[in-house]
């Protein structure tokens, strides 16, 4: 029996709403005093009720749509019991038998696919911070993030590596943000991840046994806590031992994940429909209606800006996945000759918060007028032939008098003697 | 059927006191045995009603609700705990890193 | 006749025509309050600041606000901000809330004054008052009775005459049913219809506030003003409210068509049903017997759905951000989260659970096609009048073999009425008037009718 590296990804995405999942207040937390930014609802207080957040409905479909999900059209939401700090009332709204989005896909660069089992609403929980306080090991709540809309994206255990993952998550990232419904900021927790990894006969069949690391926040840790994880049951598999069933943590400095013993919670949910929430119920042109919003997917993108600007590939998909990049494009493409200012975007040459600095602001030197000046000034085109090299400075004036001065006469110049040169070879 | 009372108060997180248990399985017994009634009913083809209102798809359009927001004393006025401005509980996890 | 004797229109009619003062009107619930509710116990908690808050609606003058001056007492399972709330658990004993239940907030807007919190089973878990953390409520009309619950504390002060009306909530029959022991009025309009924001949940799907009072002409006048769509609250229907308590005369029975269910009428209130029966016959109704599901169906759909939703609603309690931990629960709180659990648990969902629910569409399909044929049904509250104190303990499942002819209401979301038609040994009987889901106006109009008819709700406990 071989054995095969197998992980599958469950990825919480925090979306950018104004208000929470079922409550009027902030869905931005980022950064404010403690426990400032609560109500009846997000605090769990008895009597509170939810009311969903009819944009987080739509815009978690969205997230489904884009990775090619199936929109259930009969969805509920679920109470989801089990009992930690963090989870005021005791259970989180989420979705269980019915999440509004199932089996969708994305495909590597590689052409593997990578099949997404579920895309679901929840809720998120509240903040936790591990301190000592007068000697005692004390845990502190901030309940600002309880209750901002949560979507929840589980992927089947197609993954085989941490190098994988990591494309996979990439693009993942990419798409959401293209979608312009979260930030995907891992710093900020506004994306989080957690790999379930063993080491299986194939994805169908899995191991008695499966790991899950937590807090891993960047990409390149989720790399390296995988390939860590897969070598550290590797070793024991080899030795004939089981991995333990549990949740391990990851430290970057050791590069090495831990078992994280959490106080004993038990796994079983008791799901069963929110009676608080009547269900949801779309039609077919609801949904579609929701498509059409759906932007262009960074990968589609690009391959367009390949084709229609001649930028590289690699260019192309900077911008295509970066919103506020490809916005500043978009803005200027018709201004600045559209390759040169991608390249000036992407290398950081431009300050995105000002418009093309002047050299790019002018306009493009059209091609058509440099064989324009170089047709009607054949003799000038003679003598620069002949090694009258500073005839240049006419024919560049002449550009000038065309254009009625609004080109860069450095870029004139330029091109001027690109077109000679070229001339050159021909004749 | 037997219902295991000591692990159902640890699910529901309900800590018992001396004789509840007892107690609590006799009543289960009784309870579980009023409503195996049930089974009398014929229901393989009858969809199930969670809530009566016959309602669908009430959500709020996302708009904030300053109205009933808390202010932090507010919100930690009824904690038996707090500590700068958060709740404050034992250590419920171990981190060895 | 003292004011606190007073129904809410008559107290209404007397203060626009300054007959007395709110402040009069007030301290004469006082009063009695503090004559009468040492031996009673239905109050928890009182308002301190109410003769204030009184006088200064004597200053101001009188608004035309329709509850302007009213005192009412409100089951303590309402979060009033700033005054304890405990829903009668040791759990929330230190609990003062920061927010208000629309209920009342509605009434507060409304220009009513609240004397205080009243005693109910704990966490309404229980149809005594008995299983209150904090002692039982007695029965105004024989103190070794039990008032019957949830909404026990309500009940006997409305009927005790402590408070012009009461506010009580049900899950099923938690108003109707201590408002017949107690021989008051009690109405649970439609679920859905009044708001359950600011309720301490028990459960949830069924969960219905609705008031007790003295006629049902005062129920109508307060339904219509708790009554409505609550932002707040996903589950309240958007459909304009149709009560109207001014159109509540004019009542004609005739051509009326009232199912008698033949399961429901078990027990010795039977008698004191048909008796009403033939009142509404004399009248020109037509009454025919029916059959409906068997009851002991019922009882067993609502213990489960009810268990279900109270082991989650209980959840939230773990004493971090409010209240005390989980060590403060009392014995029925467990019983009722435990026995949920098992329910909802792996294994057995679909064995409890989810057919509980399959049941619960069958009993609403019956009926659906009940109110095709009929108008409304009359049955019991209760099988019979008040039971000793004591009795609640006799059964892990008290509360619903209690509740068992108003279950079925409340688990198809009904609305229903329970009026004083008799009294059997001292201890008042109540009628069950139950109609189709939002036809409060047409159930309020026939217990109007019934009223002007029959003097039982006239009757009043010696205390």
């Amino acid at each position: 029996m071989k054995l095969q590296p197998v992980i599958g990804l469950e990825i919480h995405v925090e979306l950018k709403t104004k208000t929470g999942m079922f409550c009027g207040c902030s869905a931005d937390h980022f950064g404010k005093a403690p426990n400032t930014n609560t109500c009846p609802v997000c605090l769990g207080l008895p009597g509170a009720l939810p009311v969903p957040n009819h944009q987080a409905i739509d815009w978690a479909i969205m997230i489904g749509l884009a990775l090619d999900c199936r929109v259930n059209l009969e969805s509920s939401f679920d109470r989801k019991h089990y009992f930690y700090p963090d989870l005021p009332k005791g259970y989180q709204i989420s979705q269980y038998d019915d999440p509004f989005c199932q089996a969708g896909k994305l495909s590597l660069a590689s052409g593997k696919i990578i099949r997404i089992n579920r895309v679901h609403l929840e809720e998120d929980t509240a903040k936790m911070q591990h301190q000592v306080i007068d000697g005692q090991k004390m845990t502190l709540v901030d309940f600002n993030r309880s209750g901002v809309p949560l979507v929840e994206i589980v992927t089947e255990p197609d993954i085989a590596s941490g190098e994988e993952a990591k494309e996979f998550l990439k693009k993942l990232r990419d798409i959401i943000r293209s979608l312009g419904v979260s930030d995907c900021d891992m710093e900020k927790g506004s994306m989080r991840l957690e790999p379930n990894i063993s080491w299986s006969e194939s994805p169908e069949k899995l191991n008695n046994y499966k790991v899950e690391i937590k807090n891993l926040n960047s990409f390149r840790f989720a790399q390296q806590g995988i390939d860590f994880e897969l070598k550290r049951q590797k070793e024991l598999l080899d030795q004939g031992k089981t991995p333990v069933q549990e949740t391990r943590g990851y430290n970057p400095q050791k590069r090495a994940t831990f078992s994280q013993r959490v106080k004993e919670t038990s796994a079983d949910y008791r799901y069963f429909p929110d009676p608080d929430i009547p269900p949801i119920v779309l039609t077919r042109e609801y949904v579609e209606n929701l498509r059409t919003k759906l932007p262009q997917l960074p990968e589609a993108l690009a391959n367009e800006m390949v084709n229609k600007f001649h930028l590289s590939l690699s260019t192309a998909q900077l911008l295509s996945k970066d919103q506020l990049k490809l916005a500043y494009f978009n803005q200027y493409k018709n201004q600045v000759e559209p390759l040169e200012l991608a390249n000036l975007i992407v290398n950081k040459k431009i300050d995105l918060d000002q418009p093309p600095p002047t050299k790019a602001a002018s306009r493009a030197v059209d091609l058509n007028i440099i064989d324009q000046v170089l047709k009607e000034n054949a003799d000038a085109v003679a003598k620069y032939r002949t090694g009258k090299t500073s005839v240049i400075g006419f024919l560049v004036g002449q550009v000038m008098r065309l254009t009625g001065g609004k080109v860069d006469p450095k870029q004139v110049q330029d091109k001027l003697l690109k077109a000679l040169q070229v001339r050159n070879l021909q004749g | 059927m037997k219902v295991n009372v000591l692990h159902l108060a640890k699910l529901v997180n309900m800590p018992l006191k001396p004789g509840e248990s007892e107690k609590l399985q006799a009543g289960f017994d009784s309870t579980l045995k009023a409503v195996d009634e049930l089974k009398k009913l014929p229901t393989a083809k009858t969809k199930s009603t969670f809530q009566v209102t016959k309602l669908q798809n009430v959500w709020r359009e996302d708009i904030p609700q300053p109205e009933r927001g808390f202010t932090q004393k507010q919100a930690l006025s009824q904690a038996k705990k707090t500590y700068q401005g958060y709740f404050l509980v034992p250590r419920v996890i171990d981190d060895e890193a | 006749m003292r004011l606190n004797q007073l129904t809410v229109i008559e107290a209404r009619a007397g203060l626009k025509a300054k007959k007395f003062s709110v402040v009069e009107l007030a301290t004469a619930c006082l009063v009695q309050i503090k004559a009468v509710d040492k031996k009673l116990h239905a109050f928890l908690t009182l308002n301190d600041r109410i003769l204030d808050q009184a006088k200064k609606l004597d200053q101001s003058g009188d608004d035309g606000r329709p509850l302007w001056g009213i005192p009412f007492a409100i089951k303590d399972n309402f979060l009033t901000e700033g005054l304890r709330t405990t829903a009668s658990a040791k759990v929330l004993d230190n609990f003062v809330p920061q927010y208000s239940a629309t209920v009342y907030k509605k009434l507060i807007e409304a220009g009513a004054l609240c004397l205080g919190k009243t005693n109910m089973d704990a966490w309404a878990h229980g149809s005594s008052t008995e299983t209150s953390d904090y002692g039982s409520t007695l029965n105004p009309w024989n103190t070794k009775y039990l008032p019957g619950g949830s909404s026990g504390g309500s009940a006997a002060a409305v009927a005790a005459d402590m408070c012009l009306f009461g506010i009580g909530s049900e899950t099923a029959g938690s108003v109707r049913q201590p408002a017949a022991w107690c021989g008051v009025t009690g109405f649970k309009p439609t679920y859905g219809r009044v708001s359950r924001y600011g309720v301490v949940a028990m459960a949830s799907s069924t969960d219905s506030p609705g008031p007790l009072t003295k006629t049902v002409a005062d129920a109508a006048l307060i339904t219509k003003i708790i009554a409505g769509h609550d932002v707040y609250d996903a589950t309240t229907s958007p459909r304009p409210v149709e009560i109207n308590p001014n159109s509540l005369q004019g009542e004609n029975l005739k051509g009326k068509i009232i199912a008698l269910p033949k399961e429901y009428l078990i027990g010795e209130a039977s008698g004191l049903i048909l008796e009403a029966v033939k009142v509404f016959e004399s009248a020109g109704a037509q009454v025919k017997p029916v059959t409906l599901m068997d009851p002991q169906f019922t009882i067993a759909v609502y213990t489960i759905i009810q268990r279900c939703e109270v082991s989650s609603n209980l959840a939230r309690y773990d004493g971090i951000r409010f209240g005390h931990d989980r060590s403060s629960f009392s014995y029925e709180a467990k019983n009722r989260s435990l026995l949920g659990a098992f329910s909802l648990s792996t294994g057995y969902f679909d064995q409890y659970y989810k057919k509980a629910q399959q049941v619960r569409t069958m009993i609403i399909d019956e009926f659906d096609r009940l109110f095709k044929q009929f108008d409304f049904y009359l049955a019991p509250i209760s099988p019979g009048p008040a039971l000793p104190l004591g009795a609640s303990k006799t059964s892990a499942m008290f509360g619903e073999l209690q509740d068992v002819l108003v279950e079925p209401s409340s688990i198809a979301g009904l609305t229903g009425l329970s009026v004083p038609c008799g009294i059997i040994s001292g201890l008042p009987i109540g009628l069950q008037i139950t109609g189709a889901q939002f036809d409060e106006q047409k159930i309020l109009q026939v217990g109007h009718w019934y009223q002007q008819q029959t003097k039982w709700h006239l009757e009043k406990p010696k205390l």
